[in-house]
């Protein structure tokens, strides 16, 4: 393995057990995470960007979701075969999650104070002072303002980015390696975006931790990101450096996404280029190129799964006839 | 700039407020109010795009449910071509009820599971009293094509679509009775970006093929730019900025509308532009500042002197009205607009 990468998520096979069989919501899915990076992934609602950040720290429903194959390693240690406790250890202690709706992550009853020296009591087994000690300084590194005072609120009583700020300072308390971010700015408004990213990209550095960034918003990956990973029905269909990507994109799913959004610079009115047809439903995912699928192609060129490969250095590409243009 | 294409506009709201009272104690007694919409006037032209901005809780869905006379004004007027509809009863409302409409932001939510496709697009028909059966089964189909919809999907239920199929269900209801003015709520923000493109246009498309007025209220700067023609600012239950879509992005006035549009994140990794970070959130709509809402949320330093100043909004060039705030506009912005005014302010 690279010495360079503090993850490495190759051939990652995740399923569901449905009624309709078991379905592979992620697919041979690959990338890696250098240290100190980070590495968006983007995709629409669905394609299994979620369950892949899931499958990396184990947190899938249980019982039905299962990684079926490939590997996940962290610091060249196997997570897919590492044992629960060893998982409970390393959640929140060297990899940090922060959800997408903050609510539902902070328990309403308990006071702040206590749900973030909780983990420091667990992951550093602190006294209860030393810990709350602790997290009054985590609050304040968070520039939450009179975190003493806030320490005693419970979560329903912070507005929306304070209450973020809370659920980031719970994955950052232990300084992890890395920081799995789900959506972590989606439910927020512009202007409380821009604090929260701009405040996650400045603890970034200053820690030195790397950063999976899963979120649907292109605008979000062009100004946070290194890499992007680009996830289309359950699988990679390209990956590059940033500037790389969106400067050169090669797959015609890229290519759509980014000319479909509209841009403060696109003309009002005008006519925005579409994807036709909608995403097939995980029961119907085709074994082929499953963006062919989407647009009706139908040859046997396309029946068959595209490989994957490094058309360039850095820049990985599903090889599809029709949807790669190399 | 904008010119209204007729001398009546479509819809006009004058000084609208909507308060909610904020009751406590024993016997509920009134305490004070939360002022969601606090003090707003609009014009909408016929087949206009009006865009409504701002961060959640700046009032800009409780105006638009206003608007359709959704919920009670507390004072204020709306006139509908000219005629006061601001406190119509229910029976005097409803033949009017078919003018404008509302498309709300989850269509999951607003169609009900229970009604096959035909059955909810049809309702209208029938809440008024429309045609005979025959009719009403040609003017669904006609719908169904017009939102881009198979008629096979009539016999089907909202919940076997995906979302922007929802959404499509939602723009043929509200198109039933061919209103003449629409408020659009978020109709794309639960969407993915590639299935919102194609609502977008569906829009855009219908507004122009019926002469439709919007009212178009979305988080999204960028989607709000793009379907408007012209664009509302609101923070704290006001308009702070109104002008055309082009100069509000390409010349921001106020110092909201500037912060706002810097906070958009550009899909380039190439641009790197310099972001007015804001602190703090939206001060609470029950207890707003007595001045400058948001000099106040600045901690501007002629704040002070706003507070019994008339704020109200006044024309900086033609067609762009911005609010006469010291704490918010440019020194000479300022200077301009103060010295138009005789009035000492």
């Amino acid at each position: 393995m690279s010495v360079a990468n503090l993850l490495e998520v190759d051939r990652l096979i995740t399923s569901f057990d449905t009624e309709r069989g078991i379905l592979r919501a992620v697919d041979q899915v690959s990338f890696n995470v250098p240290i100190g990076k980070t590495v968006g992934i983007v995709g629409e609602s669905g394609c299994g960007k979620s369950v892949t950040a899931m499958s990396i720290v184990r947190l899938l429903p249980q019982p039905t979701g299962k990684i079926l194959g490939g590997e996940i390693r962290f610091k060249g240690e196997d997570l897919i075969h590492a044992s629960d406790k060893r998982m409970q250890r390393i959640r929140g202690g060297e990899i940090g999650v922060i959800f997408q709706e903050p609510m539902s992550a902070l328990n309403p009853v308990h006071r702040i104070g206590r749900q973030v020296a909780e983990v420091f009591r667990i992951h550093k087994k602190m006294s209860k002072k030393d810990a709350w000690d602790a997290s009054t300084e985590m609050l304040g590194l968070l520039r939450i303002p009179a975190p003493e005072k806030r320490m005693m609120d419970y979560p329903q009583h912070l507005s929306g980015g304070m209450r973020q700020r809370v659920v980031i300072a719970l994955a950052l308390a232990c300084r992890p390696d890395l920081v799995i971010a789900d959506e972590p700015t989606t439910a927020l408004d512009v202007t409380v975006q821009a604090q929260i990213l701009d405040l996650l990209g400045s603890l970034q550095s200053e820690m030195g931790m790397s950063l999976i960034l899963i979120t649907h918003d292109l605008g979000v990956i062009a100004e946070t990101c290194d890499e992007v990973v680009v996830m289309y029905a359950g699988r990679v269909v390209e990956s590059a450096p940033v500037d790389e990507l969106f400067g050169n994109p090669l797959h015609a799913y890229t290519q759509a996404l980014l000319r479909s959004i509209p841009t403060l610079e696109t003309v009002p009115k005008s006519v925005l280029p579409t994807i036709p047809g909608t995403v097939a439903g995980l029961a119907e995912y085709s074994h082929g190129c499953r963006f062919c699928q989407r647009l009706g192609r139908n040859s046997p060129a396309t029946r068959e799964r595209p490989k994957f490969k490094e058309v360039e250095p850095g820049h990985w590409l599903e090889i599809c006839k029709e949807c790669s243009n190399l | 700039m904008f010119e209204p294409v007729n001398d009546l506009p479509m819809l006009k709201a004058e000084d609208l407020r909507v308060h909610f009272p904020v009751r406590s104690g024993v016997f509920l007694t009134q305490t004070g109010a939360v002022k969601a919409v606090d003090g707003v006037s609009l014009e909408l032209g016929v087949g206009e795009t009006l865009g409504l901005v701002g961060e959640s809780g700046c009032g800009k869905s409780t105006l638009g449910k206003a608007l359709v006379r959704l919920l009670e004004p507390t004072s204020g007027k709306i006139f509908f071509e000219g005629r006061d509809i601001t406190h119509l009863k229910q029976g005097a409302l409803r033949p009017l009820r078919r003018d404008f409409q509302m498309i709300f932001q989850d269509p999951a939510e607003s169609l009900d599971a229970r009604m096959s496709v035909r059955s909810l697009v049809e309702e209208p028909y029938r809440i008024h009293k429309m045609g005979n059966r025959v009719e009403r089964k040609k003017w669904v189909d006609d719908l169904l094509d017009t939102v881009g919809l198979s008629a096979a999907s009539a016999e089907r239920y909202s919940f076997e679509f995906s979302g922007g199929q929802r959404q499509r269900i939602g723009i043929a209801r509200a198109l039933a009775l061919k209103p003449k003015w629409l408020v659009c709520d978020e109709p794309v923000s639960a969407l993915d970006v590639s299935v919102q493109s194609q609502i977008l246009n569906l829009l855009v498309d219908l507004q122009k093929e019926f002469d439709l007025s919007y009212v178009f209220i979305a988080h999204d700067l960028s989607v709000v730019k793009h379907v408007s023609d012209r664009v509302a600012v609101m923070y704290l239950g006001k308009i702070v900025e109104l002008a055309t879509s082009e100069s509000i992005y390409k010349h921001p006035k106020h110092a909201y509308t500037k912060a706002l549009l810097s906070a958009v994140p550009v899909a380039d990794p190439q641009v790197k532009r310099e972001k007015i970070l804001l602190e703090g959130d939206v001060p609470s709509p029950i207890d707003p500042p007595s001045g400058s809402a948001f000099g106040h949320r600045l901690r501007h330093r002629r704040y002070g002197e706003t507070i019994g100043m008339d704020l109200a909004l006044a024309e900086i060039e033609p067609g762009h009205w911005v609010a006469a705030d010291p704490c918010c506009l440019e020194a000479e912005d300022w200077e301009e607009i103060s010295a138009r005014h005789s009035s000492p302010r």
